[in-house]
């Protein structure tokens, strides 16, 4: 579904992304487990279509189609889907207002027919218990006096009204306390199906008591450099990522 | 190289003591000895000032150069208002409604032909003003030109020396007024023509009533309108007063709007600029009575090199009493625009509550808003607030939603107007909301291309 080849990325001149390779099928769960500043986020971004950042080479494709040529929006239409790390707020836009221009955009786009109001506030209630959020949420503007746990609920809304095939979830749990992590996590796998994937970038592995991967990888210093099973994860929280930088380190052309 | 000396334009005043003479002599003649009182005393007053135009130690234009004003020579427009429209052309000046209750002018001349008064409960006055003042009423007696100040505005001074038509709107105690009172001023865009509206809005203790002043152009010419609104609710009265302009934009307007609080009233207004190629609206408050309260909102959309200017003042002489000020401005090419705030709370006045906020949305680099709101508090008991900010979209916002699907289009339209959505919820009276809702959505389209495009 996801293949992501040699890929590297910049901003303002300084490297980011230094050769990204991944390749996720459709029905699996990949972690992205990785240190603060490793350049996790940036790859969300740079398979999202941020436009600060510069793909100085590389490729990633969607189900064969070129993701790196292409608009944010046409991405999204595409099935790509990205939960936000720090969602924003956007003054004087309601909740559902939002959700169903993005819903509609995606709809028309695959020459579905819009969906009015009323049918897709009812759709949108049959949505909101997944995520625990009260419907009240949905005539509020976007993240506005959300609590940390309702906007990361807010974007797992998200992804079930928007059903994509891959979805990148940048931190779910930062910033939540452990029962906020688990509605979250189970709002998650509620919404694999054997046809989409979901690609989960974390720097805890508290997350993966309730997710469970199918493919762990380690980020360091802008690569990939370890892959294995779920059992890699509990190697980062017993004994952190040190080893793992060191022998990044150890492991870079010129050193 | 040798350098020419600038030449000096000279300055109109003359030309307005002239016609005013000639008014004196004719048109104004049967008027009863008040108003020509009034008339002479504000022209006395107009010649002394002259225009505004230093641009040095002019704080009060600092931002607003009006020398385009004062050299050009406008003229009163020479032929009585016989126009006719049609009922669609009618209805699109007239913000899409035929169906309201209509005072209508055309260059500052009352129509009685486009104008249309039906169904006015019992005691409510709609006339035109020039009628009565000549009947001199003594609602008009008592109140026309008491409150807006022509000693140290020329505007006002001008404005009041050429008062003759106009509106007169009176609410009697108690009324309920439920349609919209409209005042329809209609230019028809004759160049260097100007025109001095006149309105006064005089309503009853708890009384209740909804007014729209607007403005409107059938062609784009250059010509200058310069208004003066005086507003006196009554006691506990309750009114809500809407502004919509949309003059040529290349037309000059200048509006002077005054209002008297007394005893818990309440005075909510919204003011809405589109159109005008240099647009300055002084509106001021003064709050006499506890327990009144304002509600003053504005949007102004400038684009080109369109100028808007809005100082607000809103001055708290006694205490228990509340304002909300809030004005919004969607920019775009390389328009300016200026909003002045100042709430004065005076010594004694206990209990004021009030914020005032500007934001500015700039769409363009080209742009530029200069924003004051300010505070001038000489009372220690007291709940002031004040905000000013101006932006432009901020990307990561847009980028948010471009990764839900909307094109970068779409997702601007839904930014913008939720930039603007409270400024529109802020209009009541919802057939009107819809209207207004519609020309900013229209005119956001014109500037960002159509909301659908992929």
């Amino acid at each position: 579904m996801l293949e992501v080849r040699d890929l590297h990325a910049s901003i303002s001149d300084i490297e980011i992304l230094k050769g990204v390779y991944l390749t996720v099928k459709a029905g699996e769960m990949h972690a992205i487990m990785g240190p603060n500043g490793s350049g996790k986020s940036t790859l969300a971004y740079v398979l999202a279509g941020k436009t600060n950042y510069k793909v100085t080479s590389g490729q990633a494709l969607l189900d064969g189609q070129d993701l790196l040529g292409m608009l944010p929006e046409f991405r999204a239409r595409a099935g790509l889907f990205l939960s936000f790390q720090s969602p924003l707020e956007i003054a004087g836009v309601r909740l559902d207002q939002f959700l169903r221009a993005g819903y509609n955009a995606i709809r028309k786009s695959r020459d579905e027919e819009e969906m009015d109001v009323l049918k897709f506030n009812r759709f949108l209630t049959t949505k909101l218990e997944m995520v625990e959020l009260d419907e009240s949420f949905t005539r509020r503007n976007v993240n506005e006096g959300f609590s940390g746990g309702e906007r990361k609920r807010n974007e797992i809304l998200q992804m079930a009204v928007l059903e994509p095939k891959l979805a990148i979830l940048d931190e779910p749990d930062s910033g939540l306390d452990v029962d906020a992590v688990r509605t979250t996590a189970e709002g998650i796998n509620q919404l694999r199906t054997p046809d989409n994937a979901v690609v989960l970038i974390t720097h805890y592995q508290r997350i993966l008591n309730y997710v469970v991967p199918d493919v762990v990888h380690i980020f360091i210093n802008g690569r990939i450099v370890k892959t294995g099973g779920k059992e890699l994860a509990e190697e980062v929280e017993a004994e952190g990522y040190d080893r793992f930088e060191t022998a990044a380190r150890a492991s870079e052309p010129g050193t | 190289m040798t350098q020419r000396p600038p030449t000096q334009t000279p300055t109109q005043e003359a030309a307005y003591l002239e016609a005013y003479e000639s008014l004196r002599n004719n048109g104004y003649a049967h008027d009863p000895d008040w108003a020509q009182t009034l008339r002479a005393d504000a022209i006395a007053k107009f010649k002394e000032m002259g225009f505004p135009i230093a641009r040095r130690g002019n704080e009060e234009w600092k931002y607003t150069d009006i020398r385009s004003i004062a050299t050009t020579p406008f003229h009163l427009p020479d032929s009585p208002a016989t126009l006719d429209l049609s009922d669609r052309r009618l209805r699109s000046v007239a913000l899409g409604r035929l169906d309201w209750n209509r005072l209508a002018f055309v260059d500052g001349v009352y129509s009685e032909r486009l104008s249309s008064l039906q169904s006015l409960p019992e005691g409510v006055r709609v006339v035109n003003l020039a009628e009565a003042m000549r009947s001199s009423s003594d609602i008009v007696q008592e109140y026309l030109a008491r409150y807006a100040d022509c000693q140290a505005n020329p505007f006002v001074a001008l404005n009041t020396a050429f008062m003759h038509d106009g509106a007169l709107v009176s609410i009697p105690d108690g009324a309920v007024v439920e349609e919209p009172i409209h005042l329809l001023f209609i230019s028809t865009g004759k160049q260097e023509t100007v025109s001095n509206p006149r309105v006064l809005l005089v309503t009853g203790k708890d009384s209740s009533a909804t007014v729209i002043e607007s403005y409107a152009t059938l062609a784009q010419g250059r010509y200058f309108t310069n208004s003066v609104t005086e507003v006196l609710p009554g006691p506990g009265a309750a009114l809500r007063y809407y502004k919509v302009q949309q003059q040529s934009d290349k037309a000059f307007h200048i509006t002077n709007t005054r209002v008297v609080m007394p005893r818990d009233a309440s005075f909510s207004s919204v003011n809405i600029d589109l159109g005008g190629r240099l647009t300055r609206n002084n509106l001021d408050v003064l709050i006499t009575g506890e327990g009144a309260s304002v509600n003053l909102t504005g949007l102004y959309m400038p684009t080109g090199v369109q100028h808007v200017d809005n100082q607000v003042i809103v001055d708290h002489a006694v205490g228990h009493t509340t304002a909300r000020e809030l004005y919004k401005g969607i920019l775009n090419g390389k328009s300016r625009s200026v909003f002045h705030g100042s709430i004065i709370v005076r010594e004694k006045a206990v209990k004021v509550d009030a914020i005032q906020e500007d934001k500015n949305l700039l769409l363009s680099d080209g742009a530029e808003a200069d924003t004051k709101p300010a505070f001038w508090i000489y009372c220690d008991d007291v709940k002031c607030a004040h905000g000013a900010a101006c932006g432009q979209i901020d990307e990561d916002v847009l980028f948010y939603l471009r990764s839900r699907g909307l094109s970068d289009t779409a997702a601007r339209h839904l930014l913008v107007q939720g930039f603007v959505a409270d400024i529109i919820e802020s209009i009541r009276y919802e057939p009107l909301r819809v209207k207004i809702d519609a020309l900013v959505k229209a005119r956001l389209a014109r500037w960002l291309g159509a909301e659908e495009a992929a």
